[in-house]
């Protein structure tokens, strides 16, 4: 258990290190792009959106629930990408090659995109915060938040690692992920709810897990636990079958990969 | 030498898909020597060395590592061997004394052990002065250097080596080559891939040449040269019309095993220079044949390789022979 530790804990710190050493990219992890979605789009629709559909006082407190499960869904999806190129430059081969538990490497990066998403988040809904936007729930909404956050980032970081394992290069990689974020993203309550929306697209949406975890962090942040609590139990639910079915499904494409 | 057996490898096989990319391969590695394994890209050379370094599952056979088996035993067979991968496996953001760090802890090594050894290897592979930059500023040969040094970071009792000075200039090239035979002095089992000819000559102790995912030949590169038949004494003669006369005046005389003309004279297989030559010479002598150049070859590896597996190591594989 202690070398498992020590392991996880090396692991971990070589990607802090790494993203610590570039610094253009560590100021834009924080600075995200996903905050110009909150303050560009959310202030652009204020007008624009009509706030008894939105059920809320305005566009911008609609849409932080949105931004903040797409930074869960942005970061989950490239979760896998630093694996690819460790698997690309034979980085991956090197650690493998060592005796550690095969699960280290993977559990050190679910730990760092893990960290990273709950930082941006917080930094979303302190931004959020700035415009007006109190969660009903207070600190301990807040502490839910992260929570959904991370079961829904665990799921989306294990197929992001899966497409890593699994692609024949790093271009396939990036393809499938441009395919997938925008369609999860309209397909969902991010922008607009379920009810405004055409019905086949309302349709479809109702399977798109990121709905889910946006009704439950929506209420958090307009409502109160009386509204939200339904909701983050349906969501705890839902969370847990789609990590059980896509760690399924990463652990299948990881054996394979690794022989 | 020492002749216990470090690697044991039998009847290995793998298959991707239908093909076969390890043919009933069967060999052993003797602790403390100097093994290669040498073919041109495809050959299965790589396949090899990584279901030995546990990375990949033999589709049959078997293969042990210090007599653990590298499926059922993997655990404890990582843990007495160092894997050296191709260059590029260096991560560009740490230095090389995280990456060396980094592996401490991977191998388990306490902050202080870890310390004191990673001290030895930079000052070992003369990194010292850079072990704190980043491996983005590192030339090739540098990148070369910290890699040997991961691969030493545990101590191994094996070493696996990948390529070693695939695309290194030829002083970083020299130097790698001294530290595998500095290893190989301290009683360390060093087993490399390599499609470098000389490389193999200069460095292994032994060496299967290894095609289409079968051994072709295997044993000590003088023992596979000597194999080949005799030295070549080459000559370049002044009179060209007199080839033909020289040649058969020297069919059958002793110490000459064959006789070859060439565009500018003759390829005589010989068994002993020292008994062939006074005959050559003095039969040129006689038909009046001046000599403009002579040449004295051993058998290169080249000529073995070419023997065994029908081509030169620089030409490429037949299409459906490749995955």
């Amino acid at each position: 258990m202690a070398h498992y530790w020590q392991e996880i804990s090396a692991l971990t710190m070589r990607w802090v290190r790494r993203l610590s050493r570039e610094k253009f990219s560590m100021l834009f992890t924080l600075v995200q792009p996903m905050l110009f979605w909150l303050i560009f789009f959310g202030n652009l629709f204020q007008r624009a959106a009509d706030t008894q559909v939105m059920q809320a006082p305005n566009y911008i407190s609609f849409l932080a629930a949105g931004v903040v499960v797409m930074t869960v869904l942005n970061n989950g999806l490239a979760g896998g990408v630093d694996l690819l190129f460790d698997k690309e430059n034979g980085f991956l081969e090197r650690l493998m090659s060592t005796p550690i538990h095969r699960t280290s490497v993977i559990l050190s990066r679910f730990i760092f995109v893990m960290a990273i998403t709950s930082m941006q988040v917080l930094v979303i809904l302190g931004v959020s915060y700035l415009f007006g936007v109190h969660p009903a729930t207070g600190i301990l909404g807040v502490a839910t938040i992260l929570l959904i956050g991370m079961m829904f980032g665990i799921g989306l970081t294990a197929i992001s690692m899966a497409m890593a394992f699994s692609v024949k290069s790093h271009g396939d990689f990036f393809s499938v992920l441009g395919f997938l974020s925008l369609p999860m993203i309209f397909l969902s309550s991010a922008l607009v709810p379920l009810s405004a929306m055409p019905g086949w697209m309302s349709f479809l949406a109702q399977f798109n897990p990121m709905t889910w975890a946006i009704d439950a962090v929506r209420p958090l942040i307009l409502s109160g636990w009386t509204e939200a609590l339904p909701h983050v139990g349906m969501v705890v639910l839902v969370m847990l079958v789609f990590d059980a079915l896509c760690l399924y499904g990463g652990a299948k494409a990881f054996r394979r990969a690794m022989g | 030498m020492d002749r216990t057996i470090a690697i044991d490898v039998s009847r290995l096989c793998k298959t991707y898909d239908s093909h076969k990319a390890v043919d009933d391969l069967s060999f052993q590695v003797y602790a403390g020597e100097i093994f290669g394994l040498l073919g041109p890209n495809g050959a299965g050379k790589s396949t090899t060395l990584r279901t030995l370094i546990t990375l990949l599952h033999p589709t049959s056979g078997t293969a042990t590592v210090m007599g653990y088996d590298t499926v059922r035993e993997a655990d404890k067979v990582r843990t007495v061997i160092g894997y050296v991968p191709q260059e590029r496996a260096i991560d560009r953001f740490l230095t090389g004394r995280e990456h060396l760090q980094l592996l401490g802890a991977l191998y388990h090594l306490s902050k202080e052990e870890a310390t004191k050894r990673i001290g030895e290897l930079l000052k070992l592979v003369e990194l010292e002065a850079y072990a704190d930059r980043p491996a983005k500023t590192y030339s090739g040969g540098m990148k070369r250097k910290l890699d040997i040094a991961c691969g030493l970071l545990p101590d191994p009792k094996i070493l696996f080596l990948d390529e070693p000075t695939l695309g290194l200039d030829v002083q970083s090239r020299l130097r790698i080559w001294e530290y595998v035979r500095m290893l190989k002095a301290r009683g360390m089992t060093v087993v490399m891939t390599t499609n470098y000819l000389d490389e193999a000559d200069q460095l292994c102790d032994r060496l299967a040449i290894i095609d289409g995912g079968k051994i072709k030949t295997l044993g000590a590169p003088v023992e596979l040269k000597i194999a080949l038949g005799g030295d070549i004494v080459s000559l370049t003669l002044k009179e060209i019309d007199r080839i033909h006369s020289l040649e058969s005046e020297l069919i059958g005389r002793p110490a000459i095993k064959a006789v070859r003309a060439t565009a500018k004279g003759l390829d005589i297989r010989v068994e002993s220079p020292e008994k062939a030559l006074p005959t050559i010479l003095e039969s040129a002598n006689r038909l009046g044949c001046g000599i403009e150049f002579i040449q004295y070859n051993r058998p290169r590896l080249d000529d073995v390789f070419i023997a065994h597996t029908g081509r030169a190591i620089t030409e490429s594989i037949p299409e459906s022979e490749t995955a």
